[in-house]
């Protein structure tokens, strides 16, 4: 406990009550598995509450990921060198989605990489995997969710906004904030074991991205040409699909990774 | 009378051992002989390379059932951790990646003559093309894991996530897009094209005889591998009681005849 003090910043009576809460709930959690259920359930809140804390504390990671998303919409916006709305659909919605994808990279890339190794030790013996990787990805979807509306505010404030059906749109933007935690949070897990953690982080994300990237831009695109909403369901369905699928074998395989 | 029996039971037990390995041979040699003479059915702009059903298509049934083994060790891996198990699914990746190049290959030849251009961005092309990626990147990152065990229970979690990422893309994105694949988006398909089962008859063939080969190669690979640890086991444990010995028988003399010369 005493290095994690040194490292970081949590206030001494949150982490106390951190540490009590989640030891109470992990003893009496044995008995039954209604109190299990209700244990991994708190376990979350908690974490995720410590998450959200520990971001609140260090914002300039937050900031920094928020000025990533300005400045890579403004480096796009100037390398068209376009007037306002003149862009076409097709490059406006890839565009987008590009950018989308590489803050996504980089504000989820640092939820293990970047975690001290004494941390990690720490979380390991208080908590259990299931609830970390959950917290995580709740965490990741949360601030995936801000960076996407900062991302769609600013674009559409620079570039115009071409979108038409715009319920469907923030259903998919909801839906491709959702898609990047889960599959991304995973990522960085494996990510972190290796060395080259960043390089690697890139080259295991991006083709598992694919497929959902590629269901997200049609039904993104469906959405910036007004057709009603119906026409999407199928896409849409497939989305939530893999994005359940792939939820599940992260909590299925966290655990293994989490205790090598 | 003796020799011709030893012979005989010889020639049992290697067909008995290896009577796949036979059927494969026997498979694929038909497979070339009839894909290659046997008549077709004549279809405009097809004409005579509707015989690279024989030669690409089954590719992907390789590869996939090498890749869903590979899947399967990696599974059975992380149940009940042993090196026999890592070594399983690193090879039957191995073979399926190198069957999905002779199958990108083999497909961009063929689309060449056919469709006018190698890459037309079809989406069983960029599937495939992704489940590459996805491959090489598992290769990438068990080179960038030194530990051992580490390696392979990392790499086993990458294969398993991966495979479940990359099962829509190679199964269902393909039926919601067009494709110039015959079969998709109004392109006549196999059924369609053998009416005479001229087809069928080298295909279901040519699908179990490259298959086969595909696990005759990696169970080679796989027993190399073994061999190579045993080996390497074997030189660590000489090396690690030969050399307390070796050290010790030198080091003994002088410490003896110091030990006298003080008395």
């Amino acid at each position: 406990m005493g290095i994690v003090n040194s490292h970081h910043g949590i206030s001494c009576n949150i982490k106390s009550l951190l540490i009590e809460k989640l030891l109470a709930y992990r003893i009496t959690g044995d008995s039954c598995k209604v109190v299990l259920d209700f244990m991994l359930f708190r376990e979350i809140t908690l974490l995720l509450k410590k998450e959200i804390i520990l971001e609140w504390r260090q914002r300039y990671a937050l900031n920094g990921i928020l000025l990533y998303v300005v400045s890579a919409v403004f480096v796009c916006y100037l390398s068209f060198n376009l007037q306002r709305g003149l862009l076409n659909v097709v490059t406006w919605n890839a565009l987008f989605w590009i950018i989308m994808l590489f803050v996504a990279f980089n504000a989820i890339s640092k939820s293990f990489i970047q975690e001290r190794y004494g941390r990690l030790i720490y979380y390991y013996t208080i908590a259990s995997p299931q609830g970390i990787i959950l917290a995580k990805i709740l965490y990741n979807l949360l601030l995936m969710l801000l960076l996407s509306v900062a991302c769609f505010v600013f674009y559409a404030l620079v570039m115009g906004n071409q979108v038409q059906n715009g319920w469907l749109f923030g259903g998919n933007l909801l839906l491709g904030a959702c898609g990047f935690s889960v599959t991304l949070t995973m990522i960085s897990g494996i990510a972190s074991k290796a060395h080259n953690s960043n390089t690697l982080m890139a080259i295991l994300g991006f083709p598992v991205m694919v497929p959902m990237l590629l269901m997200i831009i049609k039904v993104s695109k469906n959405a910036i040409d007004g057709l009603p909403t119906n026409v999407s369901y199928d896409e849409v369905w497939v989305l939530l699909a893999i994005n359940v699928m792939v939820g599940t074998v992260s909590y299925i395989l966290f655990p293994f990774l989490w205790r090598s | 009378m003796l020799i011709e029996k030893e012979i005989l039971s010889a020639v049992n037990k290697l067909f008995k051992r290896s009577w796949w390995k036979i059927l494969a041979i026997i498979l694929l040699v038909y497979t070339i002989v009839a894909g290659l003479l046997a008549p077709v059915p004549r279809l405009a702009i097809l004409n005579e390379t509707i015989r690279v059903l024989h030669f690409h298509v089954p590719m992907w049934f390789g590869m996939i059932i090498l890749l869903t083994l590979s899947v399967v060790y990696s599974i059975k891996y992380l149940r009940n951790p042993g090196t026999q198990h890592d070594i399983y699914a690193i090879e039957f990746a191995n073979i399926g990646v190198v069957f999905g190049i002779l199958g990108i290959l083999s497909g961009a030849l063929w689309a060449n003559y056919t469709w006018g251009s190698p890459w037309s961005s079809d989406p069983k092309q960029n599937g495939a093309a992704i489940a590459l990626l996805i491959y090489f990147a598992y290769f990438i990152l068990r080179n960038s894991l030194e530990d051992e065990q580490q390696r392979a229970k990392i790499s086993a979690i990458y294969n398993i996530f991966a495979f479940a990422a990359l099962v829509p893309l190679l199964f269902i994105l393909p039926r919601l897009t067009d494709s110039l694949h015959p079969g998709n988006g109004g392109n006549p398909g196999f059924n369609a094209y053998d009416l005479d089962s001229n087809l069928r008859i080298v295909f279901y063939p040519a699908v179990i005889g490259w298959t086969l080969l595909g696990g005759w190669l990696a169970s080679l690979r796989i027993r190399l591998q073994i061999i190579k640890n045993k080996l390497h086991e074997k030189l660590e444990e000489n090396y690690l009681h030969a050399s307390p010995y070796a050290a010790a028988q030198p080091g003994s003399q002088p410490l003896e005849s110091s030990a006298d010369t003080r008395k």
